[in-house]
C-alpha cells in the first residue's frame, strides 16, 4: 500500500498547506505523519499494525473516519445479497444445463450450451455490465444505470423501498451470472458424463432403472461429489464481494467501498480488507473438506 | 480413386474430406435408426415373433451390430445366429474385440448408443407364453425385461458398483422396480436372503455398508446376488471372473453353477479363459471378429475342435505339468507358449475371404473364395471352414482359373 502513487497523507497534507496562512506542506507532512503512525519503516509499521490486529484491533479507516470493522458490517451485507442471488440463479441455471448437454452429447442443444457458457467464460464482467446497461438503462429505459436506490428513495413506502432496491440489483445480478455460468455449466458437463460412461451407470440400466432415474439419481449423485466441493469453496467468495462489478453499478458493497478506499490510499481498511480475503479462502477450502466427506463415502472417517 | 481410398485406408491414414464423407453418412445413418428408436406407443405385436425351436431360451438370428465411428462403420458382430437352450450355459469364447462382449450387450439393448445400432437380424426372447424380437422392442418394454428377466455380471466388479449408495439400496432397488407389490420390509428381506445365497454370512452387516468397504470377491458376490434378484429367465455373465484371483474365481463359478440350478435359467457365460467354458458350460461358440466360426457342446469342441483358429486358442493356454517331454525336449521353442501369429484384421475394413485365413496355418487354395459358410460336422457341431467342405466344387473354382 506504501507503493501506491497514491498517499493519504500527502493528499491532506497539500490540502491543508494551500489553507490561507497555514503551516508549510512538509511541516504537515511531518505533523500528519505522526499522528496517523507512518512515521515508521514497513516493517516497523506492519508489526505494529499486526500487534494490534491480531487483538481485533484493525483501527479507524482514514477515508470513512470509522472503526475499520464497523464499516465493513455496514457494507457487507449489500455485497451477500448481491453475490447471494447470483450465486443461487447460478446453480439453478449452469446444473441443469450442464446435465442436458450431458445428455445429449453433441447434439444441437449441446453445442448450443457450450457456445453460450463459452460466451460467459470469455467476456469479462466489465463488458457485460456495460452491454447490459447499454440495452436495459439507455435503451430500454428499464433501470437505473447505477446506484443503489433511486432518486425517490425517501418517499417510497417500505415495500416500495424494497422493490427499488431490487431493480437497481438487477443487472449486477444478472452480469455476476452470467459471468459465473459458464465454467460450473462446463464443469457440471464433464463430470457428467465422465459418470454417464462409467460401469456403474451400465449396471443401473442393466437393472431396468428408466433413464430418467439413471441420470437424476445414480449418475446426478456422483456428478455432485465435485461440484458440491467446488461450490462450497466458493461459498465465503459471497462476502468478498464484487469488486469490478459493484464498481461499474455503484453499489455500496464490500468491494466497491474496498476499491474506493484503495483508491485514496486508506491503509487501515485495505488491510482489513486483505485479512479477511485470506480468511475467507481458508474458510472455503475448510468447507470445501467437510463437504467433501458429506458427498463421498469414500472419504468418511468413521 | 477408389484404389487410392484402399490404400489409404489399408495405411490407417483418412483424409479430411474422407472424414467429412464418414461422419456425414454416419449422421445420417444414425439419425435413421434413432428416429425408429424413439418413436412412442410402439405396438407390441411389432415386436412379437415366434421361436423357432421352443425349447430355447434365445435364439439369434442373422444380427448385425454395427458401430459406426469416425474412422469408418466397425462391424461388431457380423452375422452371429446362436441358440441358447433353455437352463443349459452356453459358453462364448473368442479373443479381445472379437465381438463376445457387443453380441451380450445388445441382448440387453445396452450398446453405446447412438453409435452403436442393431442394423439387421433378431434376437428373440422366449418368455415362456410371449417371445419378444429384443431388437426390435422399445425403451420402454425393455426395460420390464433388464434386471427382471434377463440379467447380466459385469466383468468390472470393483467399478460396477455406485460407489456413493450403499450396498443394500443397489439390490432393493431392483427389486423395487420389478415387484412394486412388495412393501419395504419385504424387500429388504428378500436382498438379506439374496445376500446369504451368494455366501456373505455378515449380510445384515453389508447390506449397510458402500461398495469401497468390500473387497472384489465380495462386489462381485454383490453383483451376482444383484443380477439373480429377480430370478431371470436369462443370466449373461460377462467375463465374471477375469478380474479376481484363482481361488475366488472358483468359488464364484461354483456359485453361479448352484444358483443357476436352483432358479433354472439359462446362462450365457463370455470368458477368453477356456479353463472356465470347460468347467461351466454346456455348449461353446467359438467367435472370431465378429462371426462365430465354430459351435457344437462343450465335449466336442474341447476333444475334437475343428476349425484352425479353435485349434489354435487350446494350444495357447498354458499347460502347468510340462509331463516327461520337458525332460527329454531340449527344444526351447516348445516349451514356450503358442500363440497364434498376426492379429485379427481391421475391423472398419474386414475382408471378403474368411477373416481368418491371413493367420491360417492351414489355409489352402479354396480359402481364397468368399466367407465360407456353415459345415456341419455332427448334429450339434457346427464350423465355418472350407477344410470341412465336402463338395469340393465350392470355392476353389477362381482358383483353378
Amino acid at each position: 500500500m506504501r507503493c501506491i502513487p497514491i498517499s493519504f497523507i500527502e493528499t491532506i497534507a497539500r490540502e491543508r498547506a494551500s489553507l490561507p496562512g497555514s503551516k508549510s506542506y512538509t511541516e504537515w507532512l511531518e505533523q500528519l505523519n505522526e499522528s496517523f503512525g507512518m512515521n515508521t519503516g514497513i516493517m516497523e509499521g506492519f508489526f505494529k499494525w499486526f500487534g494490534s490486529a491480531i487483538r481485533g484491533n484493525f483501527g479507524d479507516s482514514w477515508k470513512y473516519n470509522v472503526p475499520v470493522v464497523e464499516k465493513f458490517s455496514e457494507v457487507i451485507w449489500d455485497s451477500v445479497i448481491l453475490g447471494g442471488a447470483a450465486y443461487i440463479l447460478q446453480i439453478i441455471i449452469a446444473i441443469p444445463l450442464g446435465i442436458l448437454s450431458a445428455r445429449r452429447q453433441y447434439s444441437k442443444t449441446d453445442y448450443a450450451v457450450t457456445v453460450f457458457a463459452l460466451i460467459g467464460i470469455s467476456l469479462p464482467s466489465f463488458f457485460i455490465a456495460t452491454l447490459l446497461k447499454l440495452i436495459f438503462s439507455i435503451h430500454l429505459g428499464w433501470f437505473d444505470l447505477f446506484g443503489k436506490v433511486g432518486r425517490d428513495f425517501e418517499q417510497l413506502s417500505p415495500w416500495g423501498q424494497f422493490w427499488d432496491i431490487a431493480a437497481h440489483f438487477t443487472l449486477p445480478v444478472i452480469t455476476l451470472t452470467l459471468v459465473g455460468i459458464g465454467g460450473l455449466m462446463r464443469y457440471t458437463r464433464t463430470n457428467m458424463l465422465e459418470a454417464l460412461s462409467s460401469d456403474y451407470i451400465r449396471t443401473a440400466r442393466a437393472k431396468g432403472v428408466s433413464e430418467r432415474r439413471v441420470i437424476n439419481k445414480h449418475a446426478f449423485r456422483n456428478t455432485l461429489i465435485p461440484i458440491i466441493t467446488i461450490l462450497g469453496g466458493t461459498l465465503p467468495g459471497l462476502f468478498a464481494g464484487a469488486m469490478i462489478t459493484e464498481t461499474l453499478f455503484q453499489i455500496p458493497g464490500i468491494g466497491y467501498i474496498s476499491f474506493e478506499a484503495m483508491k485514496s490510499g486508506d491503509i487501515p481498511f485495505t488491510m482489513f480488507y486483505m485479512v479477511f480475503m485470506a480468511f475467507l479462502t481458508l474458510i472455503g477450502t475448510l468447507i470445501a473438506d467437510i463437504l467433501y466427506a458429506a458427498a463421498d463415502p469414500r472419504v468418511r472417517v468413521n | 480413386m477408389a484404389e487410392e481410398q484402399k490404400s489409404n485406408s489399408k495405411k490407417n491414414y483418412l483424409s479430411s474430406g474422407e472424414l467429412r464423407k464418414i461422419s456425414a453418412h454416419n449422421r445420417k445413418i444414425i439419425r435413421k435408426y434413432e428416429k425408429e428408436r424413439e418413436r412412442k406407443n410402439v405396438k407390441p405385436d411389432e415386436y412379437i415373433t415366434k421361436m423357432r425351436d421352443p425349447m430355447n431360451a434365445v435364439e439369434f438370428d442373422d444380427l448385425h451390430v454395427y458401430f459406426f465411428t469416425d474412422i469408418g462403420t466397425v462391424k461388431a458382430v457380423d452375422g452371429v445366429t446362436l441358440e441358447i437352450p433353455a437352463g443349459k450355459t452356453v459358453g462364448i469364447v473368442g479373443e479381445s474385440g472379437c465381438g463376445k462382449s457387443v453380441t451380450s450387450l445388445s441382448l440387453m439393448q445396452l450398446l453405446q448408443r447412438p453409435q452403436g445400432q442393431i442394423v439387421k437380424g433378431s434376437i428373440c426372447f422366449n418368455l415362456g407364453d410371449k417371445v419378444y424380437d429384443i431388437a426390435k422392442m422399445p425403451e420402454n418394454a425393455m426395460r420390464q425385461l433388464r434386471g427382471n428377466k434377463i440379467s447380466m455380471i459385469f466383468q468390472e466388479p470393483m467399478t460396477s458398483l455406485n460407489p456413493v449408495f450403499r450396498i443394500g439400496m443397489q439390490i432393493d432397488e431392483v427389486i423395487e422396480l420389478h415387484n412394486p407389490e412388495m412393501t419395504s420390509d419385504a424387500i429388504k428381506s428378500r436382498t438379506i436372503e439374496m445376500l446369504k445365497t451368494v455366501g456373505i454370512a455378515d449380510s445384515e452387516g453389508v447390506y449397510k455398508r458402500y461398495p469401497h468397504e468390500l473387497s472384489g470377491g465380495m462386489r462381485q458376490r454383490i453383483c451376482i446376488a444383484m443380477a439373480l434378484a429377480c430370478s431371470p429367465r436369462l443370466i449373461i455373465a460377462d467375463e465374471p471372473t477375469t478380474a479376481l484371483d484363482v481361488t475366488i474365481q472358483a468359488q464364484i463359478l461354483e456359485l453361479l453353477r448352484e444358483l443357476k440350478n436352483k432358479i433354472n435359467s439359462s446362462v450365457i457365460l463370455i470368458t477368453h479363459d477356456l479353463g472356465v467354458v470347460a468347467e461351466m458350460a454346456d455348449y461353446v461358440a467359438v467367435m472370431y471378429a465378429g462371426r462365430i466360426i465354430e459351435k457344437g457342446t462343450a465335449a466336442e469342441i474341447f476333444s475334437n475342435p475343428a476349425h484352425p483358429y479353435t485349434i489354435g486358442l487350446m494350444k495357447s493356454k498354458p499347460v502347468l505339468n510340462l509331463n516327461s517331454d520337458y525332460e527329454n525336449n531340449t527344444d526351447r521353442s516348445k516349451k514356450r507358449l503358442y500363440s497364434i501369429p498376426g492379429s485379427v484384421p481391421n475391423p472398419v475394413n474386414m475382408p471378403n475371404y474368411c477373416y481368418f485365413r491371413d493367420r491360417c496355418e492351414r489355409r489352402f487354395d479354396k480359402c481364397a473364395a468368399e466367407y465360407p459358410t456353415e459345415f456341419q460336422l455332427s448334429p450339434t457341431h457346427y464350423v465355418n471352414c472350407y477344410l470341412y467342405c465336402k463338395n469340393k466344387d465350392i470355392g476353389g473354382i477362381k482358383n483353378h482359373e
